[in-house]
């Protein structure tokens, strides 16, 4: 593998860019592997890396209906972050951020991290209260955060709505200056481009379609392009994953809803943080290019369509122009969805999951994108040691038995 | 915006509809002897399927429960009906 660097890039840029190779080899499925994992998002491409590179486990394969990333890892917001309320959350999503931070130079390969921090806005005194109160259990669980007054917020978000009729005025809020954006589908490209070159067989188009289960364990799986014999399966496929573990004869706390991600037109440099609004539940990114990135809430009706409908569009654009009414002029360049996987108490659910040697990494549902580093290294984890680590412990599926459930969604006042 | 079929009221805007759970699942009893396990999936568990669906929604501005089928993938509406019980 060519590493890239400042000197490749002048070397190709004088050779007239003929050099290059492809960053990661097509593969055809092997009649067996070690293991297999299902999904080439994000998560299941950094699962394979962190099973070669953590494991030494290198008959690996992705299987990946479509193309890889081109599910919710490509149809997010980008933004990382790791403001939650439980030590369980905040153990998991800042070993993630911190795996962000150093994976440009740990994959060779730039995913453009930009830690320009991200403010929780909140509009009443009530809501400043529970602000302050995830600040203090950000800060006691050992992570950046504090509490950010209007006067601050204003500062840095100087076109922030502040006339007497706001109706979600700012008062301040929770502000995490690690937080940030990084290029989505280079975090895919990244762990494909690493994977495939410690040896993992990277396989598009290659749907599964049955479970192979012998015994009460993994035998192998069936896909359209074959039978594959693997004792240890890892599903990371978020809004599919009910349809795969239905397979083993798992139900799963899942439902699934489309999430949408707005686009703008291209403006000038004007807001330099993530901005998200406790009112209304959008939030809003300017990327490099200068669009205005940003979504909100999920819409309300459960689907597998990869489309959104209006009135979830109604809201969130609504939301936006609260923030900055002067955004009534631009124009949308693009709106998507992607299909994702939501759990009650909105944290993932990463472990053991019905016949031995089968294990599931989902349940993420609205925050996926944040999680790709822990979701791969965790589950890599479970694949090759058939534990967990401490990280995932309490992610389990049994904690819905248990009755032990990690409710972000009161917690950190993730809306739905 | 979709419009979806109560059916006491007839088609209605989506807005004014709100996803209650999968139809058909029976609680189980009784309760002493129920498992965690079944416990837990009576609470939580779901099918999410791909394709054909039945669903209790309510009609919020009715107040109405009733059993709705859809295409999860299409979005498009198979059949409303009433509980069993309510007179329309």
């Amino acid at each position: 593998m060519t590493r890239y660097s400042a000197l490749s890039l002048l070397r190709e840029g004088l050779r007239g860019h003929r050099g290059w190779q492809p960053a990661w080899a097509k593969a055809r499925p092997k009649p067996a592997y070690d293991a297999v994992v299902v999904g080439g998002g994000g998560h299941g491409l950094a699962t394979a890396y962190y099973l070669a590179r953590n494991h030494g486990l290198t008959r690996v394969a992705v299987l990946e209906k479509g193309w890889i990333g081109g599910g919710n890892t490509g149809r997010n917001t980008t933004a990382v972050r790791s403001n939650y309320f439980y030590p369980e959350s905040v153990a998991l999503y800042d070993l993630s951020l911190r795996l962000y931070e150093g994976l440009s130079r740990e994959l060779n390969y730039n995913i453009m991290l930009s830690q320009r921090g991200m403010l929780i806005a909140a509009h009443t005194p009530a809501q400043m209260e529970i602000c302050a109160r995830i600040a203090n259990a950000m800060q006691l669980n050992g992570v950046d955060g504090h509490l950010m007054g209007a006067e601050e917020a204003a500062r840095r978000i100087p076109l922030l709505n502040r006339t007497c009729d706001a109706r979600f005025k700012c008062l301040g809020g929770v502000w995490q200056g690690r937080a940030g954006v990084a290029r989505h589908d280079a975090v895919a490209w990244g762990y494909a481009r690493a994977a495939s070159d410690l040896g993992v067989d990277i396989i598009e188009n290659c749907t599964v379609t049955g479970l192979d289960i012998q015994a009460g364990r993994i035998a192998g799986v069936e896909t359209d392009l074959g039978p594959i014999r693997t004792t240890r399966v890892g599903l990371a496929a978020a809004g599919a994953t009910p349809g795969l573990a239905a397979m083993a004869g798992v139900r799963l706390p899942i439902h699934t809803y489309a999430l949408q991600a707005f686009v703008s037109e291209p403006v000038k440099p004007m807001l330099d943080t993530i901005l998200l609004y406790l009112g209304t539940g959008t939030y809003v990114s300017q990327s490099d290019k200068g669009e205005l990135v940003f979504g909100g809430g999920l819409d309300r009706v459960p689907t597998h369509g990869q489309r959104g409908n209006l009135p979830a569009q109604e809201t969130v654009v609504s939301g936006l122009l609260e923030m900055f009414p002067a955004f009534a002029q631009l124009k949308l360049l693009r709106q998507w969805a992607g299909v994702v996987d939501v759990v009650p108490d909105s944290s993932p659910v990463i472990g053991p999951a019905g016949p031995d040697g089968l294990f599931v990494n989902c349940g993420w549902g609205t925050g996926g994108f944040k999680a790709i580093p822990a979701g791969g290294w965790l589950l890599a984890h479970l694949l090759a040691t058939g534990t967990h680590d401490a990280i995932s412990r309490p992610f389990d599926l049994d904690r819905f038995a248990r009755g032990r459930l990690i409710d972000e969604a009161a917690g950190s006042g993730i809306a739905h | 915006m979709q419009q979806f079929p109560c059916p006491f009221c007839g088609l209605r805007d989506e807005t004014e509809f709100h996803f209650g759970a999968e139809a058909g699942k029976h609680r189980p009893e009784p309760a002493p002897d129920v498992s965690d396990a079944d416990w837990a999936d009576y609470l939580y568990g779901t099918d999410a399927p791909k394709g054909a669906a039945r669903e209790v929604w309510v009609h919020l501005t009715c107040g109405e429960f009733f059993v709705m089928t859809r295409d999860t993938v299409t979005r498009a509406v198979l059949g409303a009906d009433a509980l069993p019980g309510r007179n329309i």
